[in-house]
C-alpha cells in the first residue's frame, strides 16, 4: 500500500478581502504524478506557494511524511526533500548549465563549513553531468544558462528540481512555452525519472494533453477551491469540469 | 587573460591541494605574476611613487570586499569607508596606547569589522536595494561622527599620529620599499583567500543571491546564512585595508574615512567591473593614481578625474573588465567558440 508523502489540509489564503484559495484538501501518494488544473486565477500557483513556504496560509495545514510543515520556510522545504519549479523561468543566466544544476545540489552536501573548504563542484560535477544527459542537455553543461532557448531552459529548470534526489517535486507549468517536440522531451523525462526512480511529482499546467497523458490523478480547482478530484479519464468526462473550466 | 569571477570553475580532484590544482586559472595566474611584477615594480621609483603604488593596494584591499558584499553578492553598502576607518583607527589605537603588535591589531581590526559587518547584515534581511544603501550610509555617518567626536578616544580632528609599521621575522618595514613589499604579500594573501572563497560553493551561493534570491531560497540555500556572511567578510576586509593603511600614512584624522571615501570605493567596484575578480585592482588604480597622474593639469585635475570617470561608465557601465568580457565574447562568437568560459 503507497503512503502519502504530502498531505493538504483545509488550505486557505487570503489577500485582504480576496480569497485565493480556499479550503484546499488533496494527498499526494508515493510515486504519484497528481496533476492541478483550473483556469487562471483560480489559485493554483498561490497553493504552490503555500505549500512550499513562499507564502504563509491564512488557515490549514501542511503535512511531509506525516509532519507538520505548515509554514517551513522554502529552504527547510528544500532540505526536507521537496523540490519546485517556477511558472516563469528561474535559471540563473549568468552560470553554465553545469553550475546551475550544481547549485541546485550543493546545499544537501556536508556541512556549510565543509563545502568552503571542499571542492569548488561540491564533488557534483558527474552528477550534473549525468542529469544534464538525463534532460538532453549534456551538449550544453559548459554553455551560459541564458543563452539556450526558452524550452532548453525549461528543461534545465525542471532538471535543477531533481539535483538534489527530492522526496516531492512541485512544478509550476512546466510546459509553459515549450515547442512540441521539446514537450514530448520533458514529458518522456518526466515519466523516466517517475517510473526508473519512484519520483513522486504535483503538476500545476494549462497543457490538458500533456496533463491527462502523464498524470494518474487530477484535481480540478475554481475560485480557489476543489471542484473534483479523479483519474483523467473521469475528468475529461464530467460535465462540471467541462462547463467551468473547459468552457462546454 | 581569464577572468572568471561569476562563474565558479569546478575542481576535478578532491580535497584541499587537489581543489587548488583543479581550480588554477587565469585569476589566480594573473594575481601571482601581479604580485611578482609589483614586488620589483618600486625599485628607483622614488618614495612618493612607491607611496602611491602601496595606497593602491590597500585600497584594493578595500574594494575587494566591496565587490564581495555587492559586485557578487548583490547587496547594496555604503559603508566600507566607514569598515576602513574602523580598522585604521583599531589600529592605531591599540598600537599607539597599548603598545599591541601590529599582527593581533590586523587580527581584530577585521574581526571587528566582521562582527559589526553581521550586524550591518540584519538589515538587508528586511530591505532591499536603495533601502538597504540609506541604512549603510546611516552607520558610515554614525562612525565618522564618533571618530570625530569622541575625541578621547580617537584623538578627534587632531587625530592620531607615530603609528609604527610592522616588523616581519624581525626585520623592519620602516622604509617605503620594505612596507610596499610587505603590503604586497598581505594582499596576495587576502586576494587568494577571496579567490577560493568565491571558486567554492560559498561563492556559487552569494552569486545565486544576487541573481535570485528566491529561486536561491527553493533550491536550500539558507539566503539568512549567506547574505550575513557576504556583508560579514567584505566589511572584514574593509578593515583589513584600514589596518595597513593606518601605518602606511602613519597618520590618521577622521577625513579619509567620511561618506565620500564610501562612494568613491562603491565608484572603482562599478568602474573596475562589478562582480569581476581582478575589477577591484582596475578600479582602485582608475581612483588612485588616475588623480596623480593627472597633476599636470593643476587646479583641473578633480574636474578632469569625474570627466574621465563619466565617460568611463557612458562607454562601458558594466566597468573595464566588462568591456574587456563583452570583447572576448564577440571574439569567441566570431571564431566559433562556445563554451560558456568567461574572458
Amino acid at each position: 500500500m503507497t503512503r502519502p508523502v504530502l498531505e493538504v489540509s483545509g488550505l486557505a489564503k487570503h489577500f485582504g478581502g480576496v480569497v485565493a484559495v480556499d479550503g484546499v484538501s488533496f494527498t499526494v501518494n508515493e510515486g504519484e504524478i497528481l496533476g492541478i488544473i483550473g483556469p487562471n486565477g483560480c489559485g493554483k500557483s498561490t497553493l504552490f506557494n503555500c505549500i512550499l513556504g513562499q507564502l504563509l496560509p491564512s488557515a490549514g495545514t501542511v503535512r511531509l511524511d506525516g509532519m507538520d510543515v505548515t509554514g517551513a520556510t522554502p529552504e527547510a522545504m528544500n532540505r526536507q526533500g521537496v523540490s519546485r519549479t517556477f511558472q516563469l523561468l528561474q535559471v540563473f543566466p549568468e552560470l553554465t548549465v553545469r553550475e546551475n544544476l550544481i547549485l541546485a545540489g550543493q546545499e544537501h552536501r556536508g556541512s556549510m563549513l565543509s563545502r568552503l573548504f571542499g571542492p569548488g563542484d561540491a564533488g557534483l560535477t558527474a552528477e550534473a553531468d549525468r542529469m544534464a544527459e538525463v534532460f538532453r542537455l549534456g551538449h550544453l553543461t559548459k554553455a551560459k544558462a541564458g543563452g539556450l532557448s526558452y524550452g532548453q531552459q525549461k528543461l534545465l529548470d525542471a532538471a535543477m528540481a531533481f539535483m538534489a534526489g527530492p522526496r516531492l517535486v512541485l512544478l509550476d507549468e512546466p510546459a509553459g512555452g515549450v515547442n512540441l517536440t521539446m514537450l514530448a522531451d520533458l514529458k518522456e523525462r518526466l515519466r523516466a525519472m517517475n517510473v526508473e526512480h519512484g519520483a513522486t511529482f504535483v503538476v500545476i499546467e494549462h497543457n490538458m494533453d500533456f496533463v491527462m497523458s502523464l498524470c494518474t490523478r487530477v484535481i480540478v480547482m475554481v475560485e480557489g477551491k476543489v471542484l473534483m478530484s479523479g483519474t483523467p479519464a473521469e475528468v475529461r468526462a464530467d460535465p462540471a469540469v467541462l462547463d467551468a473550466y473547459l468552457g462546454h | 587573460m581569464s577572468e572568471t569571477a561569476a562563474s565558479p570553475v569546478p575542481a576535478k580532484a578532491s580535497g584541499l591541494a587537489g581543489g587548488l590544482l583543479g581550480r588554477l586559472d587565469g585569476v589566480l595566474l594573473t594575481l601571482v605574476a601581479g604580485a611578482v611584477i609589483l614586488w620589483f615594480l618600486p625599485v628607483g621609483m622614488g618614495r612618493y611613487g612607491t607611496y602611491v603604488l602601496t595606497l593602491w593596494l590597500v585600497t584594493a584591499i578595500a574594494v575587494m570586499g566591496l565587490n564581495l558584499t555587492l559586485g557578487i553578492a548583490g547587496l547594496k553598502s555604503l559603508a566600507q569607508g566607514a569598515f576602513m576607518g574602523i580598522g585604521a583607527y583599531i589600529t592605531a589605537i591599540l598600537g599607539t596606547k597599548l603598545g599591541i603588535d601590529w599582527y593581533t591589531c590586523f587580527a581584530l581590526s577585521g574581526l571587528a569589522c566582521f562582527a559589526l559587518g553581521l550586524v550591518l547584515g540584519f538589515p538587508a534581511l528586511r530591505v532591499k536595494a536603495h533601502y538597504l544603501a540609506f541604512v549603510t550610509l546611516a552607520f558610515s555617518t554614525l562612525v565618522w561622527l564618533v571618530l570625530r567626536n569622541e575625541q578621547w578616544l580617537t584623538g578627534g580632528t587632531f587625530g592620531i599620529s607615530n603609528i609604527a609599521r610592522p616588523t616581519l621575522f624581525g626585520l623592519r618595514t620602516d622604509g617605503a620599499l620594505a612596507f610596499h613589499r610587505f603590503v604586497v604579500v598581505v594582499t596576495l594573501i587576502l586576494a587568494l583567500a577571496l579567490w577560493w572563497l568565491v571558486r567554492s560553493p560559498w561563492g556559487r551561493a552569494f552569486l545565486a543571491l544576487r541573481e535570485n534570491p528566491i529561486r536561491a531560497a527553493s533550491l536550500g540555500i539558507d539566503i539568512r546564512a549567506y547574505t550575513l556572511l557576504a556583508f560579514a567578510i567584505g566589511s572584514a576586509y574593509g578593515g583589513f585595508a584600514g589596518a595597513l593603511y593606518a601605518p602606511l600614512v602613519e597618520f590618521i584624522d577622521p577625513t579619509p574615512f567620511a561618506l565620500s571615501a564610501s562612494f568613491m570605493l562603491l565608484l572603482m567596484v562599478v568602474a573596475g567591473g562589478s562582480g569581476y575578480q581582478l575589477g577591484p585592482f582596475l578600479g582602485a588604480l582608475l581612483a588612485v593614481a588616475l588623480p596623480e597622474w593627472l597633476r599636470f593639469t593643476g587646479g583641473l585635475y578633480l574636474i578632469v578625474f569625474g570627466i574621465v570617470v563619466l565617460l568611463l561608465l557612458i562607454v562601458c557601465p558594466t566597468g573595464i573588465l566588462g568591456l574587456l568580457d563583452r570583447g572576448w565574447t564577440a571574439l569567441k562568437a566570431r571564431f566559433g567558440a562556445s563554451d560558456g568560459s568567461r574572458p
